[in-house]
Protein backbone atom coordinates (compact mmCIF):
# COMPACT_ATOMS: atom_id res chain seq x y z
CA UNK A 1 0.00 0.00 0.00
CA UNK A 2 3.02 2.78 0.63
CA UNK A 3 4.18 1.59 -2.43
CA UNK A 4 1.66 3.25 -4.32
CA UNK A 5 2.41 6.75 -2.74
CA UNK A 6 5.97 6.80 -3.73
CA UNK A 7 4.54 7.09 -6.96
CA UNK A 8 3.79 10.39 -6.76
CA UNK A 9 -0.18 10.66 -8.05
CA UNK A 10 -0.13 9.46 -10.93
CA UNK A 11 -3.87 8.16 -12.20
CA UNK A 12 -3.82 5.71 -14.74
CA UNK A 13 -6.19 6.63 -17.72
CA UNK A 14 -6.31 7.31 -21.72
CA UNK A 15 -7.47 10.85 -21.74
CA UNK A 16 -6.49 13.33 -24.19
CA UNK A 17 -4.39 15.16 -21.48
CA UNK A 18 -2.76 11.78 -20.87
CA UNK A 19 -1.58 11.45 -24.56
CA UNK A 20 -0.50 14.66 -24.48
CA UNK A 21 3.56 14.84 -25.51
CA UNK A 22 5.61 15.02 -22.02
CA UNK A 23 7.67 17.97 -23.38
CA UNK A 24 4.70 19.95 -24.27
CA UNK A 25 3.34 19.16 -20.87
CA UNK A 26 6.36 20.60 -19.26
CA UNK A 27 6.31 23.92 -21.67
CA UNK A 28 2.68 24.61 -20.95
CA UNK A 29 2.74 24.06 -17.43
CA UNK A 30 5.61 26.80 -17.09
CA UNK A 31 2.55 29.01 -19.70
CA UNK A 32 0.09 27.96 -17.21
CA UNK A 33 2.00 29.18 -13.68
CA UNK A 34 2.63 32.58 -15.94
CA UNK A 35 -0.84 32.78 -16.97
CA UNK A 36 -1.89 32.38 -13.34
CA UNK A 37 0.43 34.56 -11.92
CA UNK A 38 -0.72 37.47 -14.84
CA UNK A 39 -4.47 37.09 -13.53
CA UNK A 40 -5.32 39.92 -11.65
CA UNK A 41 -9.18 41.12 -12.33
CA UNK A 42 -12.25 38.89 -11.36
CA UNK A 43 -13.11 38.08 -14.59
CA UNK A 44 -9.82 37.12 -15.68
CA UNK A 45 -10.14 34.68 -12.32
CA UNK A 46 -13.38 33.23 -13.46
CA UNK A 47 -11.59 32.25 -16.81
CA UNK A 48 -9.25 30.69 -15.47
CA UNK A 49 -11.40 28.86 -12.80
CA UNK A 50 -13.12 27.66 -15.93
CA UNK A 51 -10.26 26.44 -17.82
CA UNK A 52 -9.37 24.74 -14.39
CA UNK A 53 -12.36 22.91 -14.58
CA UNK A 54 -12.27 22.04 -18.06
CA UNK A 55 -8.92 20.43 -17.22
CA UNK A 56 -10.57 18.15 -14.57
CA UNK A 57 -13.43 17.03 -16.59
CA UNK A 58 -11.12 16.30 -19.67
CA UNK A 59 -8.66 14.28 -17.44
CA UNK A 60 -11.43 11.97 -16.10
CA UNK A 61 -10.27 12.04 -12.81
CA UNK A 62 -12.32 12.05 -10.05
CA UNK A 63 -12.78 15.61 -8.40
CA UNK A 64 -12.76 14.10 -5.04
CA UNK A 65 -9.24 13.02 -5.40
CA UNK A 66 -8.47 16.43 -6.88
CA UNK A 67 -9.87 18.18 -3.81
CA UNK A 68 -8.50 15.93 -1.87
CA UNK A 69 -5.28 17.28 -2.88
CA UNK A 70 -5.81 20.16 -1.99
CA UNK A 71 -6.01 19.64 2.15
CA UNK A 72 -2.37 19.78 2.93
CA UNK A 73 -2.75 23.57 1.40
CA UNK A 74 -4.73 24.23 4.27
CA UNK A 75 -1.99 25.82 6.87
CA UNK A 76 -1.04 27.92 3.97
CA UNK A 77 -5.06 29.35 3.00
CA UNK A 78 -5.32 30.05 6.49
CA UNK A 79 -2.29 31.87 6.88
CA UNK A 80 -2.78 34.09 4.04
CA UNK A 81 -6.23 34.22 4.18
CA UNK A 82 -5.71 35.81 7.94
CA UNK A 83 -2.66 37.96 6.34
CA UNK A 84 -4.86 39.68 4.14
CA UNK A 85 -7.86 40.22 6.13
CA UNK A 86 -6.59 42.04 9.10
CA UNK A 87 -3.57 43.83 6.83
CA UNK A 88 -5.19 44.80 4.15
CA UNK A 89 -6.42 48.52 4.35
CA UNK A 90 -9.44 50.14 2.05
CA UNK A 91 -11.63 52.88 2.33
CA UNK A 92 -14.73 52.16 4.49
CA UNK A 93 -14.29 49.57 6.52
CA UNK A 94 -17.06 46.71 6.95
CA UNK A 95 -16.16 45.68 10.59
CA UNK A 96 -14.52 47.18 13.68
CA UNK A 97 -13.69 45.79 16.99
CA UNK A 98 -10.81 48.08 18.87
CA UNK A 99 -7.83 47.87 16.78
CA UNK A 100 -9.70 45.19 14.01
CA UNK A 101 -10.70 46.72 11.03
CA UNK A 102 -11.50 44.67 8.54
CA UNK A 103 -12.16 46.04 4.78
CA UNK A 104 -14.18 44.48 1.78
CA UNK A 105 -11.18 45.16 0.05
CA UNK A 106 -9.03 42.50 2.28
CA UNK A 107 -11.76 39.95 1.84
CA UNK A 108 -11.81 40.11 -1.90
CA UNK A 109 -7.95 40.09 -1.93
CA UNK A 110 -7.91 36.52 0.17
CA UNK A 111 -10.28 35.34 -1.31
CA UNK A 112 -8.51 35.76 -4.77
CA UNK A 113 -5.25 34.78 -3.48
CA UNK A 114 -6.60 31.78 -1.94
CA UNK A 115 -8.22 30.57 -5.49
CA UNK A 116 -4.73 31.68 -7.02
CA UNK A 117 -3.03 28.75 -4.75
CA UNK A 118 -5.63 26.31 -5.38
CA UNK A 119 -5.85 26.76 -9.20
CA UNK A 120 -1.88 27.10 -9.43
CA UNK A 121 -1.79 23.78 -7.29
CA UNK A 122 -4.76 21.98 -9.27
CA UNK A 123 -3.55 23.17 -12.72
CA UNK A 124 -0.11 22.29 -12.56
CA UNK A 125 -0.65 18.85 -11.29
CA UNK A 126 -3.51 18.20 -14.11
CA UNK A 127 -0.84 18.56 -16.48
CA UNK A 128 2.26 17.09 -14.60
CA UNK A 129 1.58 14.76 -11.55
CA UNK A 130 -1.95 13.40 -12.60
CA UNK A 131 -1.54 12.90 -15.74
CA UNK A 132 2.32 11.62 -16.72
CA UNK A 133 4.18 8.95 -15.24
CA UNK A 134 7.33 10.15 -13.49
CA UNK A 135 9.47 7.88 -16.54
CA UNK A 136 8.01 10.04 -18.89
CA UNK A 137 8.22 13.35 -16.73
CA UNK A 138 11.82 12.60 -16.45
CA UNK A 139 12.43 11.94 -20.55
CA UNK A 140 10.68 14.78 -21.37
CA UNK A 141 13.06 16.82 -19.03
CA UNK A 142 15.96 14.80 -20.67
CA UNK A 143 15.20 15.86 -24.45
CA UNK A 144 13.98 19.27 -23.63
CA UNK A 145 17.06 20.18 -21.49
CA UNK A 146 19.32 18.23 -24.33
CA UNK A 147 20.14 21.34 -26.14
CA UNK A 148 22.27 22.36 -22.55
CA UNK A 149 24.10 19.03 -23.36
CA UNK A 150 26.34 21.54 -25.45
CA UNK A 151 27.66 23.45 -22.41
CA UNK A 152 28.25 20.30 -20.54
CA UNK A 153 25.58 20.30 -17.96
CA UNK A 154 25.29 16.43 -17.73
CA UNK A 155 21.25 16.16 -18.71
CA UNK A 156 21.75 12.37 -19.68
CA UNK A 157 23.36 11.60 -16.30
CA UNK A 158 20.81 13.96 -14.27
CA UNK A 159 17.87 12.04 -16.08
CA UNK A 160 19.05 8.50 -15.48
CA UNK A 161 19.86 8.97 -11.66
CA UNK A 162 16.37 10.03 -11.37
CA UNK A 163 15.06 7.18 -13.37
CA UNK A 164 16.96 4.61 -10.81
CA UNK A 165 15.95 6.69 -7.85
CA UNK A 166 12.01 6.23 -9.29
CA UNK A 167 12.55 2.40 -9.96
CA UNK A 168 14.27 2.02 -6.01
CA UNK A 169 12.38 3.42 -4.42
CA UNK A 170 9.41 1.24 -3.97
CA UNK A 171 12.44 -1.51 -3.46
CA UNK A 172 13.60 0.60 -0.83
CA UNK A 173 10.52 1.08 0.70
CA UNK A 174 9.81 -2.71 1.10
CA UNK A 175 13.41 -3.19 2.93
CA UNK A 176 12.57 -0.70 5.02
CA UNK A 177 9.62 -2.48 6.23
CA UNK A 178 12.06 -5.76 6.71
CA UNK A 179 14.25 -3.69 9.28
CA UNK A 180 11.67 -2.40 11.03
CA UNK A 181 9.87 -5.68 11.22
CA UNK A 182 13.30 -7.46 12.02
CA UNK A 183 13.96 -4.70 14.61
CA UNK A 184 10.54 -4.79 16.18
CA UNK A 185 10.97 -8.68 16.50
CA UNK A 186 14.19 -7.62 18.57
CA UNK A 187 11.78 -5.09 20.53
CA UNK A 188 12.57 -2.02 19.21
CA UNK A 189 9.86 0.52 19.76
CA UNK A 190 9.40 3.71 17.31
CA UNK A 191 6.39 5.30 18.18
CA UNK A 192 6.37 5.81 21.95
CA UNK A 193 8.86 8.04 24.05
CA UNK A 194 9.84 11.64 23.29
CA UNK A 195 10.83 13.07 20.36
CA UNK A 196 14.71 12.53 20.67
CA UNK A 197 14.39 8.63 21.51
CA UNK A 198 12.50 7.88 18.42
CA UNK A 199 14.49 9.82 16.19
CA UNK A 200 17.44 7.49 18.33
CA UNK A 201 15.34 4.26 17.65
CA UNK A 202 15.82 5.39 13.42
CA UNK A 203 19.21 4.86 13.41
CA UNK A 204 19.04 1.21 14.09
CA UNK A 205 16.77 1.10 10.92
CA UNK A 206 18.89 3.85 8.82
CA UNK A 207 22.75 2.13 8.94
CA UNK A 208 21.52 -1.02 7.72
CA UNK A 209 18.85 0.56 4.99
CA UNK A 210 22.32 2.82 4.11
CA UNK A 211 25.09 -0.29 3.80
CA UNK A 212 22.74 -2.11 1.67
CA UNK A 213 21.68 0.85 -0.44
CA UNK A 214 25.65 1.27 -1.25
CA UNK A 215 25.61 -2.94 -2.31
CA UNK A 216 22.63 -2.66 -4.17
CA UNK A 217 24.52 0.23 -6.20
CA UNK A 218 27.53 -1.53 -6.77
CA UNK A 219 25.24 -4.83 -7.93
CA UNK A 220 23.65 -2.24 -10.51
CA UNK A 221 26.41 -0.29 -11.76
CA UNK A 222 28.11 -3.47 -12.06
CA UNK A 223 24.85 -4.89 -14.45
CA UNK A 224 24.41 -1.73 -15.97
CA UNK A 225 28.20 -2.05 -17.33
CA UNK A 226 27.56 -5.67 -18.69
CA UNK A 227 24.62 -4.65 -20.22
CA UNK A 228 26.87 -2.10 -22.20
CA UNK A 229 25.95 1.20 -20.44
CA UNK A 230 29.01 3.80 -21.32
CA UNK A 231 27.19 6.72 -20.57
CA UNK A 232 24.42 9.10 -22.62
CA UNK A 233 27.21 9.02 -25.58
CA UNK A 234 25.80 6.91 -28.81
CA UNK A 235 22.77 6.20 -26.88
CA UNK A 236 19.24 5.47 -28.67
CA UNK A 237 15.74 5.08 -27.43
CA UNK A 238 13.14 2.94 -27.92
CA UNK A 239 10.40 5.16 -27.45
CA UNK A 240 10.74 8.46 -29.26
CA UNK A 241 8.86 11.50 -28.36
CA UNK A 242 6.67 12.76 -31.05
CA UNK A 243 4.37 15.87 -31.18
CA UNK A 244 0.89 15.56 -32.69
CA UNK A 245 -1.31 17.99 -33.87
CA UNK A 246 -2.88 17.78 -30.99
CA UNK A 247 0.33 18.40 -28.84
CA UNK A 248 0.14 22.18 -30.64
CA UNK A 249 -3.49 22.79 -30.65
CA UNK A 250 -2.96 22.54 -26.84
CA UNK A 251 -0.35 24.76 -26.68
CA UNK A 252 -2.06 27.28 -28.25
CA UNK A 253 -5.24 27.16 -26.18
CA UNK A 254 -3.19 27.63 -23.35
CA UNK A 255 -1.31 30.40 -24.87
CA UNK A 256 -4.42 31.95 -26.17
CA UNK A 257 -6.00 31.32 -22.35
CA UNK A 258 -2.95 33.45 -21.12
CA UNK A 259 -3.60 36.39 -23.84
CA UNK A 260 -7.15 36.55 -22.55
CA UNK A 261 -6.26 36.90 -19.08
CA UNK A 262 -4.22 39.96 -20.06
CA UNK A 263 -7.07 41.36 -21.88
CA UNK A 264 -9.43 40.87 -19.08
CA UNK A 265 -6.90 42.66 -16.94
CA UNK A 266 -6.99 45.80 -19.06
CA UNK A 267 -10.33 46.08 -20.21
CA UNK A 268 -12.72 44.46 -17.48
CA UNK A 269 -10.92 45.23 -14.49
CA UNK A 270 -13.83 44.63 -11.96
CA UNK A 271 -11.96 44.55 -9.29
CA UNK A 272 -7.62 44.24 -9.47
CA UNK A 273 -5.74 42.02 -7.01
CA UNK A 274 -3.47 44.43 -5.41
CA UNK A 275 -0.68 41.78 -4.43
CA UNK B 1 32.30 -26.19 -33.27
CA UNK B 2 34.72 -23.50 -32.25
CA UNK B 3 35.28 -22.49 -28.71
CA UNK B 4 33.01 -18.98 -27.59
CA UNK B 5 35.75 -19.16 -24.64
CA UNK B 6 39.00 -20.60 -24.41
CA UNK B 7 40.80 -20.37 -21.22
CA UNK B 8 44.13 -21.61 -19.72
CA UNK B 9 45.73 -21.64 -16.21
CA UNK B 10 43.26 -18.34 -15.06
CA UNK B 11 44.54 -17.00 -11.59
CA UNK B 12 43.05 -13.84 -9.83
CA UNK B 13 44.01 -12.99 -6.18
CA UNK B 14 41.00 -10.33 -4.49
CA UNK B 15 43.81 -7.51 -3.39
CA UNK B 16 44.75 -7.60 0.10
CA UNK B 17 45.43 -4.27 2.40
CA UNK B 18 48.25 -3.76 5.28
CA UNK B 19 46.72 -6.18 7.80
CA UNK B 20 45.65 -9.46 5.35
CA UNK B 21 47.09 -10.81 2.36
CA UNK B 22 45.13 -11.31 -0.95
CA UNK B 23 42.87 -14.08 -1.21
CA UNK B 24 43.30 -16.07 -4.33
CA UNK B 25 40.34 -16.87 -5.69
CA UNK B 26 41.23 -18.67 -8.86
CA UNK B 27 44.41 -20.52 -8.80
CA UNK B 28 44.69 -21.99 -12.44
CA UNK B 29 41.77 -22.95 -13.98
CA UNK B 30 41.45 -24.36 -17.66
CA UNK B 31 38.13 -24.10 -19.27
CA UNK B 32 36.69 -24.42 -22.64
CA UNK B 33 33.18 -23.49 -23.39
CA UNK B 34 31.99 -24.49 -27.06
CA UNK B 35 29.45 -22.30 -28.68
CA UNK B 36 25.81 -23.57 -28.53
CA UNK B 37 26.94 -25.38 -25.43
CA UNK B 38 25.16 -25.58 -21.99
CA UNK B 39 27.41 -25.69 -19.23
CA UNK B 40 27.13 -25.72 -15.27
CA UNK B 41 29.72 -24.78 -13.27
CA UNK B 42 29.43 -26.21 -9.81
CA UNK B 43 31.23 -25.25 -6.64
CA UNK B 44 30.47 -24.94 -3.56
CA UNK B 45 31.02 -21.33 -1.53
CA UNK B 46 34.48 -19.80 -1.78
CA UNK B 47 35.05 -22.19 -4.75
CA UNK B 48 36.10 -19.04 -7.26
CA UNK B 49 33.07 -19.63 -9.09
CA UNK B 50 31.72 -15.98 -8.93
CA UNK B 51 34.88 -14.56 -9.71
CA UNK B 52 35.45 -16.81 -13.13
CA UNK B 53 32.26 -14.97 -13.95
CA UNK B 54 33.31 -12.01 -13.55
CA UNK B 55 36.45 -12.62 -15.68
CA UNK B 56 34.48 -13.99 -17.95
CA UNK B 57 32.20 -11.20 -18.24
CA UNK B 58 35.09 -8.89 -18.17
CA UNK B 59 33.83 -7.00 -15.44
CA UNK B 60 37.61 -7.97 -13.55
CA UNK B 61 40.40 -9.08 -15.28
CA UNK B 62 42.58 -11.99 -14.67
CA UNK B 63 45.89 -11.77 -12.78
CA UNK B 64 47.79 -14.29 -15.31
CA UNK B 65 47.15 -17.12 -17.91
CA UNK B 66 45.08 -17.10 -20.99
CA UNK B 67 42.05 -16.10 -21.69
CA UNK B 68 40.47 -16.11 -25.02
CA UNK B 69 36.88 -14.50 -26.03
CA UNK B 70 35.50 -15.42 -29.19
CA UNK B 71 39.08 -15.26 -30.86
CA UNK B 72 40.29 -12.82 -29.26
CA UNK B 73 43.07 -12.80 -26.94
CA UNK B 74 41.63 -10.47 -23.79
CA UNK B 75 44.83 -10.66 -22.00
CA UNK B 76 47.14 -9.25 -24.65
CA UNK B 77 48.55 -5.80 -23.68
CA UNK B 78 46.67 -4.10 -26.56
CA UNK B 79 43.62 -4.63 -25.53
CA UNK B 80 41.35 -1.52 -25.50
CA UNK B 81 38.25 0.01 -24.11
CA UNK B 82 36.76 -0.98 -27.71
CA UNK B 83 37.33 -4.74 -27.78
CA UNK B 84 36.10 -5.30 -24.18
CA UNK B 85 33.01 -3.64 -25.38
CA UNK B 86 32.65 -5.55 -28.43
CA UNK B 87 33.31 -8.49 -26.32
CA UNK B 88 30.15 -7.85 -23.92
CA UNK B 89 28.15 -7.22 -27.31
CA UNK B 90 28.21 -10.67 -27.16
CA UNK B 91 28.43 -12.34 -23.66
CA UNK B 92 25.92 -11.36 -21.12
CA UNK B 93 25.17 -12.46 -17.46
CA UNK B 94 22.37 -12.41 -15.30
CA UNK B 95 23.07 -11.67 -11.97
CA UNK B 96 21.61 -13.30 -8.11
CA UNK B 97 19.51 -10.62 -7.07
CA UNK B 98 16.61 -9.87 -9.38
CA UNK B 99 16.17 -6.30 -8.18
CA UNK B 100 19.71 -4.77 -8.65
CA UNK B 101 19.85 -5.69 -12.15
CA UNK B 102 16.94 -3.78 -13.59
CA UNK B 103 16.98 -0.32 -14.23
CA UNK B 104 13.81 1.40 -15.71
CA UNK B 105 10.59 1.55 -14.10
CA UNK B 106 8.72 -0.51 -16.78
CA UNK B 107 9.15 -3.76 -17.92
CA UNK B 108 9.47 -2.98 -21.66
CA UNK B 109 11.79 0.27 -20.82
CA UNK B 110 14.46 -2.60 -18.94
CA UNK B 111 14.44 -5.10 -21.59
CA UNK B 112 15.31 -2.06 -24.19
CA UNK B 113 18.05 -0.52 -21.87
CA UNK B 114 21.03 -2.69 -23.77
CA UNK B 115 19.64 -2.11 -26.74
CA UNK B 116 19.58 1.49 -26.12
CA UNK B 117 23.03 1.56 -25.53
CA UNK B 118 24.18 -0.52 -28.80
CA UNK B 119 22.13 2.83 -30.55
CA UNK B 120 20.36 0.40 -32.60
CA UNK B 121 17.55 2.28 -34.45
CA UNK B 122 14.16 2.46 -32.67
CA UNK B 123 12.17 0.27 -34.63
CA UNK B 124 14.90 -2.18 -34.45
CA UNK B 125 14.31 -1.94 -30.58
CA UNK B 126 10.66 -2.04 -30.29
CA UNK B 127 11.09 -5.35 -32.63
CA UNK B 128 13.83 -7.05 -30.18
CA UNK B 129 12.34 -6.40 -27.12
CA UNK B 130 8.76 -7.44 -28.55
CA UNK B 131 10.49 -10.71 -29.60
CA UNK B 132 12.52 -11.23 -25.98
CA UNK B 133 9.19 -10.83 -24.49
CA UNK B 134 7.42 -13.70 -26.43
CA UNK B 135 10.76 -15.70 -25.60
CA UNK B 136 10.67 -15.30 -22.49
CA UNK B 137 6.58 -15.87 -21.91
CA UNK B 138 6.57 -12.05 -20.30
CA UNK B 139 4.60 -10.27 -23.24
CA UNK B 140 1.51 -9.96 -21.38
CA UNK B 141 3.61 -7.66 -18.66
CA UNK B 142 5.12 -5.69 -21.05
CA UNK B 143 3.47 -1.83 -19.59
CA UNK B 144 3.90 -3.31 -15.49
CA UNK B 145 6.49 -1.96 -13.55
CA UNK B 146 9.54 -4.44 -12.21
CA UNK B 147 8.53 -4.18 -8.50
CA UNK B 148 5.11 -5.67 -8.78
CA UNK B 149 6.02 -8.71 -10.26
CA UNK B 150 7.54 -11.96 -8.74
CA UNK B 151 11.18 -13.04 -8.36
CA UNK B 152 10.91 -15.77 -11.35
CA UNK B 153 9.86 -12.90 -13.31
CA UNK B 154 11.91 -10.21 -12.54
CA UNK B 155 14.83 -12.53 -13.27
CA UNK B 156 12.89 -13.28 -17.01
CA UNK B 157 12.78 -9.79 -17.26
CA UNK B 158 16.45 -9.52 -16.83
CA UNK B 159 16.80 -12.44 -19.31
CA UNK B 160 14.86 -10.93 -22.11
CA UNK B 161 17.21 -7.77 -21.79
CA UNK B 162 20.20 -10.00 -22.66
CA UNK B 163 18.58 -11.61 -25.19
CA UNK B 164 17.17 -8.79 -27.13
CA UNK B 165 20.96 -7.66 -27.72
CA UNK B 166 20.86 -11.31 -29.64
CA UNK B 167 23.85 -12.24 -27.34
CA UNK B 168 25.60 -15.55 -28.39
CA UNK B 169 26.29 -16.14 -24.64
CA UNK B 170 24.45 -15.76 -21.42
CA UNK B 171 26.41 -16.60 -17.68
CA UNK B 172 23.95 -17.23 -15.43
CA UNK B 173 25.57 -16.33 -11.66
CA UNK B 174 23.46 -18.01 -9.43
CA UNK B 175 20.58 -16.66 -10.87
CA UNK B 176 17.78 -18.96 -9.18
CA UNK B 177 19.70 -18.72 -5.52
CA UNK B 178 17.10 -16.20 -4.25
CA UNK B 179 14.01 -17.80 -5.75
CA UNK B 180 11.38 -19.95 -4.40
CA UNK B 181 10.80 -23.28 -5.97
CA UNK B 182 8.07 -22.42 -8.59
CA UNK B 183 10.27 -19.13 -9.86
CA UNK B 184 13.48 -21.22 -9.65
CA UNK B 185 11.13 -23.69 -12.27
CA UNK B 186 10.18 -20.68 -14.30
CA UNK B 187 13.71 -19.48 -14.80
CA UNK B 188 15.46 -22.69 -15.46
CA UNK B 189 12.79 -23.93 -18.27
CA UNK B 190 13.41 -20.82 -19.88
CA UNK B 191 17.27 -21.27 -20.23
CA UNK B 192 16.72 -24.54 -20.93
CA UNK B 193 15.14 -23.30 -23.98
CA UNK B 194 17.24 -20.52 -24.64
CA UNK B 195 19.84 -22.97 -25.02
CA UNK B 196 17.82 -25.84 -27.16
CA UNK B 197 15.47 -23.48 -29.32
CA UNK B 198 17.64 -20.54 -29.29
CA UNK B 199 20.62 -22.06 -30.03
CA UNK B 200 22.48 -19.37 -27.22
CA UNK B 201 25.12 -21.01 -25.44
CA UNK B 202 24.70 -20.77 -21.22
CA UNK B 203 26.54 -21.11 -18.97
CA UNK B 204 24.77 -21.84 -15.37
CA UNK B 205 26.82 -21.25 -12.11
CA UNK B 206 24.93 -22.81 -9.57
CA UNK B 207 25.16 -25.18 -6.14
CA UNK B 208 21.91 -26.82 -7.06
CA UNK B 209 22.83 -30.53 -8.01
CA UNK B 210 19.80 -31.00 -9.95
CA UNK B 211 20.15 -27.66 -12.17
CA UNK B 212 23.87 -28.88 -13.03
CA UNK B 213 22.33 -31.94 -14.19
CA UNK B 214 20.58 -29.97 -16.93
CA UNK B 215 23.39 -29.28 -18.42
CA UNK B 216 25.29 -31.11 -21.12
CA UNK B 217 29.06 -30.66 -18.92
CA UNK B 218 29.50 -29.75 -15.74
CA UNK B 219 32.44 -28.24 -14.39
CA UNK B 220 33.60 -28.67 -10.52
CA UNK B 221 35.54 -25.92 -9.22
CA UNK B 222 37.03 -26.34 -5.95
CA UNK B 223 39.58 -24.31 -4.04
CA UNK B 224 40.03 -22.00 -7.19
CA UNK B 225 40.92 -25.22 -9.40
CA UNK B 226 38.64 -27.84 -11.33
CA UNK B 227 38.22 -30.58 -9.57
CA UNK B 228 36.74 -32.67 -12.32
CA UNK B 229 34.63 -32.06 -15.22
CA UNK B 230 32.45 -34.22 -17.59
CA UNK B 231 29.10 -35.22 -18.57
CA UNK B 232 26.69 -34.88 -15.50
CA UNK B 233 26.67 -38.91 -15.60
CA UNK B 234 30.32 -38.63 -14.97
CA UNK B 235 30.68 -35.75 -12.91
CA UNK B 236 27.97 -37.36 -10.29
CA UNK B 237 29.17 -40.95 -11.23
CA UNK B 238 31.74 -40.34 -8.61
CA UNK B 239 30.07 -38.93 -5.77
CA UNK B 240 32.97 -39.52 -3.59
CA UNK B 241 35.02 -37.07 -5.42
CA UNK B 242 32.18 -34.38 -4.73
CA UNK B 243 31.62 -35.35 -1.38
CA UNK B 244 35.17 -34.90 -0.44
CA UNK B 245 34.89 -31.28 -1.76
CA UNK B 246 32.04 -30.67 0.24
CA UNK B 247 29.57 -30.88 -2.46
CA UNK B 248 26.00 -32.83 -2.29
CA UNK B 249 25.18 -35.01 -5.13
CA UNK B 250 21.55 -35.09 -7.35
CA UNK B 251 19.64 -37.06 -4.66
CA UNK B 252 18.79 -39.51 -7.19
CA UNK B 253 22.55 -40.21 -7.63
CA UNK B 254 22.38 -40.69 -3.48
CA UNK B 255 19.91 -43.13 -3.26
CA UNK B 256 21.25 -44.91 -6.36
CA UNK B 257 24.58 -44.68 -5.10
CA UNK B 258 23.52 -46.14 -1.61
CA UNK B 259 21.19 -48.62 -3.37
CA UNK B 260 24.58 -49.83 -5.02
CA UNK B 261 26.53 -50.37 -1.58
CA UNK B 262 23.68 -52.81 -0.87
CA UNK B 263 24.24 -54.57 -3.67
CA UNK B 264 21.55 -53.52 -5.78
CA UNK B 265 23.02 -53.54 -9.88
CA UNK B 266 21.73 -50.22 -10.84
CA UNK B 267 23.10 -46.99 -12.92
CA UNK B 268 23.94 -43.63 -11.07
CA UNK B 269 23.66 -40.96 -13.74
CA UNK B 270 19.67 -40.97 -13.58
CA UNK B 271 18.12 -37.43 -11.97
CA UNK B 272 14.71 -37.66 -13.01
CA UNK B 273 12.56 -38.82 -10.11
CA UNK B 274 10.13 -41.34 -11.90
CA UNK B 275 12.53 -42.70 -13.67
CA UNK B 276 14.78 -43.46 -10.71
CA UNK B 277 11.88 -44.87 -9.42
CA UNK B 278 11.15 -47.16 -12.25
CA UNK B 279 14.75 -48.67 -12.07
CA UNK B 280 14.64 -49.31 -8.21
CA UNK B 281 11.16 -50.78 -8.16
CA UNK B 282 13.03 -53.20 -11.21
CA UNK B 283 16.21 -54.24 -9.69
CA UNK B 284 14.30 -54.82 -6.37
CA UNK B 285 12.18 -56.74 -8.42
CA UNK B 286 15.24 -58.40 -10.22
CA UNK B 287 16.76 -58.76 -6.72
CA UNK B 288 13.99 -60.87 -5.09
CA UNK B 289 13.55 -62.96 -8.38
CA UNK B 290 17.20 -64.26 -7.25
CA UNK B 291 17.12 -64.24 -3.99
CA UNK B 292 13.87 -67.14 -4.63
CA UNK B 293 16.13 -68.63 -7.23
Amino acid sequence: MKQDIAFGQYCEGESPLHRLDPRIKIVITVLVIVTIFLAKSVSSFILLTAFTVGLVLLSGISPRIVLGSLKPLGFIIVFTAVINIFWMTGETPLFELGFIRIYPEGLINAALIILRIMLLLTATSMFLTYTTTPIALTDGLEQLLAPLKKLRVPVHEFSMMMTIALRFIPTLMEETEKIMNAQKARGADFTEGSLISRAKALIPILIPLFISSFRRADELATAMECRCYTGGEGRTRMNILRTTAKDWLFTAAVAALGVGIVLLNMYLPLYSLSM
Amino acid sequence: MSNIIHAKNLTYTYPGDEDSPGYPALRGVDLDIEEGSFTAILGHNGSGKSTLAKILCMINAPDGGELTILGKDMTSPEITERDILDARRQIGMVFQNPDNQLVATIVEEDVAFGCENLGLPSAEIRRRVDEALDIVGMRKYARHAPHKLSGGQKQRIAIAGTIAMKRKCIIFDESTAMLDPKGRQEVMSTIERLNREEGITVLIITHHMNEAAMADRIIVLSEGTVLTEGTPGEVFGNPELLWSADLDVPQTTELLYKMRQAGYDVPLDIFDEEECARIIAEAMKKQQIRGNT
